[in-house]
Order: C-alpha cells, then structure tokens, then sequence
C-alpha cells in the first residue's frame, strides 16, 4: 500500500524539483526494504510449494524408499528374524536360488493362474454390471452404493465366511451342489478347486468397484453418438460394440493395469482361506501365492534375507508386467 | 417438487454412504483388535499397571487369579492382551523381543517355540530363578526354560501329559470294553496295539463313524513321548534320518490308509463339527483338550466321553511366563508371574480350566484329585493325568520344532487321507520342511 502511495506521489515532485531528491539514504532504502520483500516474495513463491508436497515426500522417504532399499541390502545377506541385526554377506546367493526354488515358481504359477481366474471374468462381469446400470433405472443410486459393499467389507470378515461357504464336509456350496448331483468338492485340498474358490472372493470383492469405473467412464460418452449409431440402424448390441467399447478403451486400460497389479499381491484371501496351514497356502501349496510364499520365507520360517530377496524379484515381475502393459496400450493407442 | 426429491434423494445416497463407512471403521476397529497391545491406558488411578501378552486359553482371567492377586496387593493392576492363535501370536513376540519394543511385562511362550526362545533371546529376558521356586516344578520343565549359561528365562504354567478320550457310546456299539481299566490294557504299551483296536472298532463302527478324529492328532500324540524327535542332543536336526519319527509317520499313515481315521484337520472349523456331531470315537487328549471338547460338543455328549491311559505317555502343550527386561515394572512383574505359577494357583487354574500343572506339589491338592469335567462324568482326571505325567520322557527340543511337526501333520500325513500314497505324503512334507528349515 505504502508503496503504491509513493510511487504515485513521486513524478510531480521530480518534474518541479522542488523536494531536492535524497540519491542516498531515502530510495536505497525503500529500494531495499522493496527488493527484501520482493526476494521474500519469490523465495516463497518458489518454495512453498515444495513444502507443501514434502510430507507426502518425507513419509515416502520414510516408509517407502528406506524399506526398498533396506530389504535389497538385506537380500544380500543372510539374516534371520530371530536376530536381525546379524547380517552375514552372501552376495547373490538369495536370488540364484530362487531359480531352482520348487515352492517360488509353484507360487509364481499360482499367482498367474488365480490372477487370470479371478480378473477376467470379474471386468467381464463388471462391464456387463455397469452396462445394464447404464440404463435408467429405479434407484439406481441405491444398486451403485450397493455394489461397492463389498469393497467396503473387511477383508478377513469376508473371507472367513467364504471358508464357511466352500467348507468340503459341512459348507453351503457343496450342500447346494449336491441337489443337482454333484459330489462333495474339496474345496480347499484340489488344486484347481481352491484357486477357483480364492478367485471367487476376489471377484465377489472387485466386481463392483470396476462396474463403478466402467459406468463414470460410459456417462461421459456423448449421447449423439449413440443416436447417430441408432439412425444408421445400430441395435442395442451393436452398438454396444461399435460405440460402448471403443469409447472404453481407456478405462479397461487402467482397470487391467490395477486388477493386474492386485492379482500380483493377491496376499489375505488365499492366507485366510485355510486359517490352519496358513502360510504355506494348502497343504500341497496348491494355492500359496507369491505374497504369501514371502510371508512364510519371512514371518513363519523367519528368514528375512530370503524373504528380501523374494520381495525384489515380485518387484522386477511388476516392473516387466507394467513395461509389457505399456506396450500394449501404446499399440492400442496407435491402433484406434 | 423437484428440488424436494433431489435433496430427499441426496439424503438417502448420503445415509447409505455414511452406514457404509461406519461399516467400513467398524471392520477397521475389530481388525486392529486381533493383533493385539491395544489394552487402553489408564484406569488404574496411580496404580502399577502389568500388562500380559498371552494366546489361546491361558485361563488366568477366568479363574479369577488376577483379582485375587490385585486383592493382595491393592497397587496392583492388571491387564491382558490374548491373541487366540499362537501361529500368529509368536512371529509378532519375536519381533517385539528382537526391536524391544511393544512388548508386554510379562509374555507367554509355547513349549513349542521355548527352545528358540531360550537360545536366541535370552538376553532380552530377565533371569526369573530368583522368583520361581525350582523345587516346585517339574526337572524337565524348569530346564526346557533354562539357558546355557545357568539363567532361567520363563517359569512354566502347564503341562501336557497325554491321555486317550474315548466315546464309551461309540466303544460300546462296537462291541469294545468300556471300562477305562480295560480300555487302557488293550493298548497298553503301544502304538501299534493301539491301531490295532482301531481294526477292531472300524469293522464294527457304527455308520460314518471313524476311530480317530484326525492324522494330525495320532502323529502328534505318538511322537510327544519319545525321548528324541527332530533334534539329537546335540541341536544337530535329526527328524529324516530318525527311525521313531519315520514309524510314527509310517504307523499313521498306514492306519489313514485303512480308513481308521477321519480326514480332518485340527483345530478347523470342519474338526468342530465333528466333534458335535460324535463323528469319531477315540482321540489323543492331554487335559486342555477336555476343555475343547466340551466347548464344541452338544449339551447331549455330556457323559459319554470316558478317559484311558495313552499307549506311552507324551507331553503335548504346556507353556511358560517370561518377563521381558525392557518392561517398565520388570520386578513387579516377575513377582506376578512366579505367583500365577506357584503350585496353588496351578492347582486353581487346572481346577476351572483344565491346565495341569507343571508343579508335582499341586498334584495333591484337592483341586486336583477331585476335579471331574461334565463330559467325562465321573472320571477322575487329575489322578488319570497324574498318572500320564510320572510317565513322561524327558524329551530332547529343538528351536524349530513346531515348524517340522506342522510339516510332518499338515503337509504330511493329512494327504494319506485325501487319497495320496504314504511315500508320496512323506516326500512332500520332506520337502516343504527342509524349505522351511533352509536346510
């Protein structure tokens, strides 16, 4: 304000010459006092905003970048839980074993086949969901909230009722299926009966968050192209295909890359799903995943450098699956 | 109009939104109970506050030992924090034990894990031989809790001598002596006899019933009375190449061939059902599990179990109290923990709960010598029990032995039952062992 006042005032008085100017003391020192503001100023503007991102950034240091590194420094050497502080060097030694490691790659192959089991029929299913929610409905509200309760239901609480559910002597399903003359199923000793079931409680949980990004995603569709389709003679699956899906690309894009990355850490359903053996994930393993073969490595049999290493393997898996992913959708993208 | 309906219509979304997040928080909140330390602060009003980290059944609160105590020292307060599962229970007190942190004042420990314990962490934990009384416990005990260098580490609670529960119903409708006396000579001496009297019911069971109510129960049951297991005396891991554990997996694995025993997993849901629904007739039983039992059996099961001598008598279960040295109150709490073992307390405990004691001095007491349990009528359990207990080897453990016993059950011998060859199951729970083991 001060400023503004003076800068105002000073012409006439040049121009007159009657207030003889003070070259030294007066304008060097509003000048200065004018530039430390202005300095404070950009040193603001500059670095507050850096300021306001560092928490995010420090807890990342923290929680996020110091674990990283730590558990490669720990894959390097053998270290137990018992004494974590005894490190003994071993170089690669954690990771050259992984390749003749039976229980990793029967995990690893768990994981990708559970993956698959559970994520594509739940985007198909999802699609299908927010297609027929697409429509105008009655309350429709209501079925949107809806569907993401189970999203919103504790892990552990739903899983453990999915246990009483596929029970082998006891549960609901094997009782259902007997009605139509299909014998009890073990649910949770057969190998592809118990992926199935893990997969089961996956899609049960994730269907309806991925019907909700696939329904935003075909709101934002321009009406006009759907009349125009309809003009030309477009039937309602027509132009489902010709119109709907295109527009969706995008969406199913994101919504493969998140399911993907889920199913790699698919981690509390298979470990919940037989409470007794826990970790090792059935008692043939049939269906221990990746997550959990690092939880047993870890926290069961309590050898941390193994499980470090592990870590930094499902990590380099992520980062080829995320590559790979890329490359898809930049083809795609090229494509359409 | 319009604008009516849309608010009631906003109010409805937001309403369903808000029951849903509280659903949300509220499964957030019981999550965070499960992992357990989360006893509140305060209440104590200026008292000494000693907090218990314990899982399972522990039974101190129930039978009312902490009252009692706080009654005789009014300064006193004290809180317990149980996790049910020892599998989880464990990889979190080692973690605690190796951070020093989070750790309650006065932590138990299954004799599963104590070796471990005793070997790894012992100097974490105070040296409790100033408190507890050796003389009152059992030798084998005090030292499966003693280090090396001399330092006693945990006082124990209870013991685990091992008996067979047996339905007489079930014995009888096969044509088999009820009487405990009888029972126990048919078997008595061993475990291939007592398979034996598996053929005999199994050819005159009652329909869908088995002998035996798991693989896991008999495997468990055989090797918890020999004297060598996995480890020889020199830590060296021994369990592949000792004969008594391959004829214990072998004799198993023989009797889930024949049919002689049901394909469940302990502890399990499933496994409940059956004890409710008397699917099985005999079981390996040391005392606590007469308190499973009748927590899972119908109110018409009462009376019907009897209880007999065991093959040769074994140790299964049985823990120990430590007190962790980072604790505030280290020397209040040891205090607490030699007197919640001390003989008449254990004597108490065994008499509400059905943990035998480790202490011989308790084994007179009338909580003792008196105690019947509604589901085996008149059956005198704590003589039976003492009994079991004289008769125990005093076995050599090891730091991992839970780990190659969870090994040879569950992903051994379980597969006999689901339809997998002996060596096939022996083979596969080698494997996943040594994995474990990093052998």
């Amino acid at each position: 304000m001060t400023t503004g006042h003076e800068t105002a005032a000073a012409p006439p008085a040049k121009e007159g010459g009657a207030a003889p100017a003070r070259p030294p003391a007066g304008p060097s020192d509003d000048e200065r006092r004018r530039a430390r503001l202005s300095r404070r100023w950009q040193r603001d503007v500059r670095w507050s905003p850096y300021a306001f991102v560092s928490p995010f950034f420090l807890l990342f240091l923290a929680f996020g970048l110091f674990p990283l590194i730590y558990t490669g420094w720990a894959s390097l050497h053998a270290v137990e839980l018992t004494a974590p502080t005894d490190m003994s060097w071993v170089g690669l030694r954690n990771y050259t074993r992984i390749f003749d490691d039976d229980f990793f790659w029967n995990a690893a192959k768990n994981t990708l086949t559970i993956g698959i089991i559970s994520t594509v029929p739940q985007l198909l299913m999802a699609m299908g969901l927010a297609h027929i929610l697409n429509y105008k409905l009655r309350a429709s509200t209501f079925y949107r909230v809806a569907m993401l309760a189970p999203y919103a239901t504790s892990i552990a609480a739903a899983s453990l009722v999915f246990v009483l559910l596929f029970g082998r002597d006891y549960g609901m399903i094997n009782w259902a299926l007997n009605f139509v003359g299909i014998d009890n199923i073990d649910w949770q000793n057969d190998k592809w009966a118990s992926q199935i079931a893990v997969s089961t409680i996956v899609i049960w949980r994730w269907t309806g968050y991925n019907a909700l990004i696939y329904l935003a995603a075909m709101q934002a569709i321009p009406q006009d192209l759907y009349e125009s389709a309809a003009l030309d003679g477009a039937n309602r699956w027509q132009q489902f295909f010709h119109v709907t899906l295109p527009s969706l690309r995008p969406t199913i894009l994101f919504t493969v890359v998140v399911s993907t990355i889920g199913a790699s850490q698919l981690f509390g359903e298979p470990l919940l799903f037989d409470a007794n053996k826990g970790a090792s994930g059935g008692a043939q393993h049939q269906f221990q995943t990746l997550g959990l073969y690092l939880y047993e490595q870890g926290w069961v049999n309590q050898h941390l450098g193994r499980a470090s290493a592990i870590a930094w393997t499902m990590f380099l898996i992520l980062i080829v699956i995320g590559i790979v992913n890329y490359v898809i959708s930049r083809r795609l993208r090229a494509s359409s | 109009m319009r604008a009516r309906t849309r608010t009631a219509r906003k109010a409805v979304v937001l309403a369903a939104v808000a029951s849903l997040g509280a659903g949300l928080l509220a499964g957030c909140a019981d999550d965070g109970k499960d992992d357990g330390g989360s006893s509140s602060e305060g209440g104590g009003g200026g008292k000494t506050k000693i907090t218990l980290g314990l899982f399972g059944t522990a039974g101190f609160e129930e039978s009312g030992l902490y009252k009692e105590y706080e009654k005789l020292h009014p300064d006193i307060d004290i809180q317990q924090t149980v996790v049910e599962r020892n599998e989880n229970y464990y990889p979190a007190l080692i973690n605690h034990l190796t951070t020093n942190s989070g750790l309650q004042d006065i932590q138990m420990v299954e004799v599963g894990n104590i070796a471990e314990i005793v070997e790894t962490q012992s100097d974490k934990l105070l040296d409790l031989s100033k408190y507890g009384k050796k003389s009152d416990y059992l030798e084998w005990k005090w030292q499966q809790a003693t280090a090396k260098d001399g330092q006693t580490i945990g006082v124990g609670t209870d013991i685990g001598p091992m008996a067979i529960c047996y339905r007489t119903d079930l014995f009888k409708a096969a044509g088999l002596p009820t009487d405990r006396e009888e029972v126990g000579k048919l078997w008595a001496g061993s475990w291939d006899k007592f398979v034996d009297v598996g053929k005999q019911y199994q050819d005159k069971a009652p329909k869908g019933t088995t002998f035996l109510d798991s693989p896991g129960g008999l495997i468990q049951a055989i090797l918890s009375g020999e004297k060598d297991r996995f480890y020889d005396a020199s830590g060296k891991v021994i369990y592949k190449t000792n004969p008594a554990v391959k004829d214990a997996f072998d004799l198993t694995a023989q009797a889930a061939e024949d049919g002689l025993i049901g394909n469940q997993t302990q502890f399990q849901p499933a496994w409940d059902t059956t004890i409710a629904n008397s699917k099985f007739a005999a079981m390996s039983c040391p005392p606590w599990m007469l308190g499973y039992i009748k927590g899972k059996s119908k109110p018409e099961s009462a009376g019907k179990w009897d209880i007999a001598q065991a093959p040769k008598s074994g140790n299964w279960g049985g823990s120990f109290l430590t007190v962790p040295k980072s604790g505030k109150n280290t020397e209040e709490a040891a205090k607490l923990a030699a007197w919640l073992t001390a003989p008449e307390q254990q004597a108490k405990l065994f008499g509400v709960q059905g943990s035998f004691p480790s202490t011989p001095a308790a084994y007179e007491s009338t909580e003792v010598t008196s105690a019947k349990n509604d589901m085996t009528g008149d059956a005198p359990i704590g003589t039976i029990f003492a009994q079991a207990a004289e008769n125990i080897p005093v076995q050599t453990i090891g730091p991992k032995d839970q780990i190659i016993q969870q090994g040879l059950t569950d992903n051994g011998v379980i597969l006999v039952t689901q339809g997998k060859s002996a060596k096939e199951a022996w083979d596969n729970a080698v494997k996943t062992i040594d994995n474990n083991l990093d052998q």
